[in-house]
Order: C-alpha cells, then sequence, then structure tokens
C-alpha cells in the first residue's frame, strides 16, 4: 500500500483532523485505493500543458479598495461558542 | 394544486382559481405527510406563509414575477437569513446563517416562497446523500433506493411534488445524477454563471448552483432569477443573461448531436444504454444529426477530479475551526486540542476522507505530482471538449452507468461510489453547462439522459430539452404515493 497508518496520523495532524484510532486502518485502506487510481494519471506525459486553474481561465476581479461592508460584528459574534468584551474565547495559547 | 408546473402555477395564481397562501398550505401539508422520505433538514413554514402573503399583495397589484408566490425550496448549502443552514453536517448544525446567499436573495426578491432547506450529502461531499448528518434521503421511486447526491434532497422533493422547484449545486454531477434517478430536470450552468456567494463551498473552482424542476421550461424560469453577474463572488462571470424562455420552441432541424465513443462503452448498464439509444432517435425524428465524437482523456477526469475537489476542499473547511461558528468540542485542553476535536467530532467519514486526500495532495513534496498533474490534466479534458463542441451543437450521453442503487449498498467501497460519477465530473473540470432530463424507466426507476453545451449555451440546452418534452412524457411522469 502506497500509505502506512503512520502517515494517515501525520495528515490528520497537519489538517488539525481528529479521527478515532479504530478508523486509522480504513482511512489507510481507503486514501492507498485512491492514491492506486492517480497513479493513471502519471502514464500521460503532460510536459507541455498549461495547468487550468479556472474553466474561464479569467482572472480575478478586483474592486477598489473602499469599505463596502457594515460592521456586523454582533451579529457575528452571537453565533459563536464563546465570546466575551467583543472577542472570541479560546483556552490560554500563551503560558 | 402540486401536480401543475410552475409555469401552470403562475397562470393560476394569476387568473385567482387560489392564493398563494392556499397553494403554499397544500405543500406544507404534503410535506409533512411525507416526512419519510428525508428530505427536508428545516421546514420553514412561518416564512414560507409570511412570503406567501406577501405574494399574494404583490400579485394584486400586478407587480408579479413568474416566480412570485411560488412555493419552493432551497438546498441546505445555501445561506438563509436567521434560518439553520447546516450543509448536511453536525459542525454547522447549530449554524444560524448571518446573511443570505446572494441565489436566496434574488429568489426572495422575485417573491419566491421558501418552503424549506433540503437534505444533501455533507458539504455537498457524496454521490447518494447518504453522508448526510441527517441520514439518507429516500428515492420517491422506490423507497429502498438512494435518491443521488449530493442535491438529493432537492431531487426527491420536486420528484415528490413537495416543491414546486428547487435549488441544487453541482460539483461533480451532484444537480446531474438525483435529477437522473428521482427522475426530473436538472442543470449545471456553466461555471461563474450563477453567483457562488453564500453558497457553502466545496471546491470553488468546480462548485456552480442551478435549477432542479419537472421541466425544462421550469428549469428555464427559475434559472432566468438565479443566473447573472454578482460583484459578491470574483470568479462570477460579466456577461449578460439571455431570455431562457424565448427560445425553448426553436426547431432543433440541423442540430448536430455528438455521441463521444468512451460514453457508451464498457460500465454502462445494457438497459441504460438502450433507453438512451430511444431517446437518440427521439432527436433523430426532431431533425437532428448524430455524429460519433471522442473524449479520449476521458478516464483521467476521475483521479484529476479525485484530486482537485479534496484539495480544494481541504483548504475550504480549515474556516469550521471551532472558534467563530458552528461545533466545538466540550472542555478543550488547548488550542490545538480545541481545533482537533471539533473538527473530528463535528465531520463525518467521508468529508474526512476528502479532507486527508486533499490535505496529501497539497502537503510539501507532493504537490506537483498530484495537484499541479491534475491541474494538467483537467487542461487536456477541457481541450477534448472543446474539439468535439467544434464538431457538434450539444454532446448527449449517459448521467449515470445504472439506475438508483439500494440504500447502504455502496457505502462500504468509497472508490466504486467515485467511479460511477465518471460521466458528470469531467463536464465540471472543464466549467461546461449540462443538464439531466428523464428519458425513461428501467424497472420502474427513472433514467437520466445527460445534455453538454458549450459554454454559457444553457438557452440552447433548455431547448433542446424542452423539444424532447414536447414530444415525450417521462418528464411527467410522477412516483407512485405521491400523485
Amino acid at each position: 500500500m502506497p500509505l502506512t497508518a503512520n502517515d494517515v496520523i501525520k495528515i490528520a495532524h497537519l489538517a488539525r483532523l481528529g479521527i478515532n484510532q479504530q478508523d486509522i486502518e480504513s482511512y489507510t485502506k481507503d486514501l492507498s485505493s485512491m492514491l492506486d487510481l492517480m497513479t493513471q494519471m502519471g502514464e500521460l506525459n503532460t510536459d507541455n500543458v498549461e495547468p487550468m486553474a479556472h474553466p474561464m481561465d479569467q482572472m480575478q476581479q478586483l474592486r477598489p479598495d473602499e469599505i463596502t461592508e457594515e460592521n456586523n460584528r454582533e451579529k457575528f459574534m452571537s453565533i459563536a461558542p464563546q465570546v466575551e468584551a467583543g472577542f472570541y474565547l479560546v483556552p490560554k495559547v500563551i503560558e | 394544486m402540486h401536480t401543475k408546473t410552475l409555469k401552470e402555477l403562475a397562470q393560476s395564481l394569476r387568473k385567482r382559481e387560489f392564493s398563494s397562501v392556499e397553494l403554499t398550505q397544500a405543500f406544507l401539508n404534503r410535506i409533512k405527510k411525507n416526512q419519510h422520505l428525508n428530505a427536508y433538514i428545516t421546514v420553514t413554514e412561518e416564512i414560507a406563509l409570511q412570503n406567501a402573503k406577501d405574494a399574494d399583495l404583490r400579485l394584486a397589484n400586478e407587480k408579479a414575477d413568474l416566480l412570485t408566490g411560488i412555493p419552493i425550496a432551497q438546498k441546505d448549502i445555501f445561506c438563509t437569513l436567521n434560518v439553520k443552514t447546516s450543509c448536511g453536517s453536525k459542525i454547522l448544525d447549530n449554524f444560524i446563517a448571518p446573511y443570505n446567499a446572494t441565489v436566496v436573495e434574488k429568489l426572495n426578491q422575485a417573491g419566491a416562497v421558501m418552503l424549506g432547506k433540503l437534505n444533501m450529502d455533507e458539504f455537498a461531499m457524496g454521490s447518494s446523500n447518504e453522508t448526510s448528518f441527517y441520514g439518507a434521503v429516500k428515492n420517491p421511486w422506490d423507497i429502498n433506493m438512494v435518491a443521488g447526491g449530493s442535491s438529493g434532497g432537492s431531487a426527491a422533493a420536486v420528484s415528490a411534488r413537495l416543491a414546486v422547484c428547487a435549488t441544487g449545486t453541482d460539483t461533480g454531477g451532484s444537480i446531474r445524477q438525483p435529477a437522473a434517478l428521482c427522475g426530473i430536470t436538472g442543470l449545471k450552468p456553466t461555471y461563474g454563471r450563477v453567483s457562488r456567494y453564500g453558497m457553502i463551498a466545496y471546491a470553488s473552482s468546480l462548485d456552480q448552483g442551478g435549477p432542479m424542476a419537472r421541466s425544462a421550461e421550469d428549469a428555464a424560469i427559475l434559472l432566468q432569477t438565479m443566473a447573472g453577474f454578482d460583484k459578491k463572488d470574483s470568479t462570477s462571470v460579466d456577461i449578460p443573461v439571455p431570455n431562457y424562455c424565448s427560445g425553448l420552441k426553436n426547431s432543433l432541424d440541423g442540430l448536430k448531436i455528438g455521441l463521444p465513443k468512451e460514453f457508451f462503452g464498457e460500465g454502462l448498464n445494457n438497459n441504460v444504454a438502450a433507453t438512451l439509444e430511444t431517446a437518440i432517435n427521439e432527436y433523430r425524428k426532431l431533425g437532428a444529426e448524430i455524429i460519433e465524437v471522442s473524449m479520449p482523456n476521458l478516464k483521467l477526469a476521475i483521479p484529476a477530479y479525485y484530486i482537485i475537489a479534496p484539495a480544494e476542499c481541504s483548504a475550504n473547511l480549515s474556516r469550521f475551526d471551532g472558534v467563530r461558528y458552528g461545533y466545538r468540542c466540550e472542555n478543550p485542553v488547548d488550542l490545538t486540542d480545541l481545533y482537533t476535536r471539533s473538527r473530528g467530532e463535528g465531520f463525518g467519514k467521508e468529508v474526512k476522507r476528502r479532507i486527508l486526500m486533499g490535505t496529501y495532495a497539497l502537503s510539501t513534496g507532493y504537490y506537483d505530482a498530484y495537484y499541479l498533474k491534475a491541474q494538467k490534466i483537467r487542461r487536456l479534458i477541457s481541450e477534448d471538449f472543446k474539439s468535439c463542441l467544434a464538431k457538434v451543437d450539444v454532446i448527449m450521453g449517459p448521467v449515470t452507468p445504472t439506475t438508483a442503487f439500494g440504500i447502504g449498498e455502496k457505502m462500504d467501497d468509497p472508490i466504486e461510489m467515485y467511479l460511477s460519477d465518471i460521466y458528470t465530473i469531467a463536464v465540471n473540470l472543464a466549467g461546461l453547462p449540462a443538464m439531466s432530463i428523464p428519458a425513461g424507466f428501467i424497472d420502474g426507476m427513472p433514467v437520466g439522459l445527460q445534455i453538454i453545451g458549450n459554454y454559457f449555451a444553457e438557452d440552447r440546452l433548455l431547448n433542446i430539452a424542452h423539444q424532447y418534452q414536447q414530444v415525450t412524457d417521462w418528464h411527467q411522469h410522477t412516483p407512485k404515493g405521491f400523485k
């Protein structure tokens, strides 16, 4: 298999994604099968092909740097898990 | 009332045969009676009745749009102000959207009545609606079968007449595949045609919202309101929206239809192939010329898609961190624990699988081999379509290799599920518009015909679909028990 259980644990850490111990094996198997499928891509020579990021090859639209949104601080904070005095609360970061 | 098309209902409302409030109440009753389909995540009864009252006033003042007073429903991927917007996930189960998606705003402006929010695969990742935190949607044609995904709730609701029409989104087939499996008409517009603002992102370079309805004509009416440039979506394309209804009656005489031989090869169920052949013969009778074309790189669409979509999803879904909104785990010991457990407990298995895949594909040392390679293949697939569409007006083919499969049947084998997307995902990679229309039944289960057109040729697709629906009645069939 292209991937090991340790690889999956490392990837999950990079993604800050908790996975259950008992699921590691099935993720390893599924991701390995997906990667097997991907090897087909290597069979095709793409040396002179320009990568395609946007279907219309359109450039990102730009707009003048002006304030267009109103301040919705209270509204946005009202749906947060934990707030205090206008701040989002998280566990202590600096000891 | 529920048997009428959108167009007929709009006429009835104008003639005062019934009011929008009466119509809306009839649909709310049908939704209550058919909860076993699991098509809705949230029913917004109060909003619906208020919308209907407003619509009746508007209809009385003759300032109505075709959608005014028509009960529709939104896929739960579209943010709806002050209404729960879950995206089919536990991580957003408590999320009350603080603003409206542009699509929702436009439909509100037109006076449409919102019945509620429709079930879907979690974050639109799935082809069977079984990855939803709220459970699978059942197919109205046979409740043991999947409704398809990810817009399974939308397809089932329209098919069972629990909404006149609905919104959907399509990243790899999520409008067309459930439309095919539930026997309705669905259109995935050109990338950039419909605003993605407020539509929760899965794979931003592929995602596109579109209409799901009973007929091409109804889909045209819905798309008319949904489409258009939006400065709030930086990938939205600034091209005028044509009148989608005015060309529906155009003749198909001389239409050139391309059939890619790769669409009709190994993997396609024989009965599905035979049903499509009959449908294509109908087009011959309507004056179309059939030409064989080729998509040599088609089979690489699956690996390319399953790199690009997970890569973009791993980036997009990093915003769900348990800090600003959505689910937060209990008693986090530190910040890493807060992120890791909130995401671990909040996301389901398929979403995690794709985040892991995407994170791996984008990680140091693998970017060129996977993401860059996939983007190059994306270019080649898009070139394949271009050379086909230089010879023909539209491409036709299957939407799915088989009719709807059983609930639970493919959940243990994600790869097999991915492979069933072969006919739909290439279209998203190229950014082209495509439709699925009902083309017949096999053992009582609907079969869809896919029509793929050139960029911004939605009007032509709708015309081609509408002409077929004038000479066939597959789109008028209603599942038993929902008549």
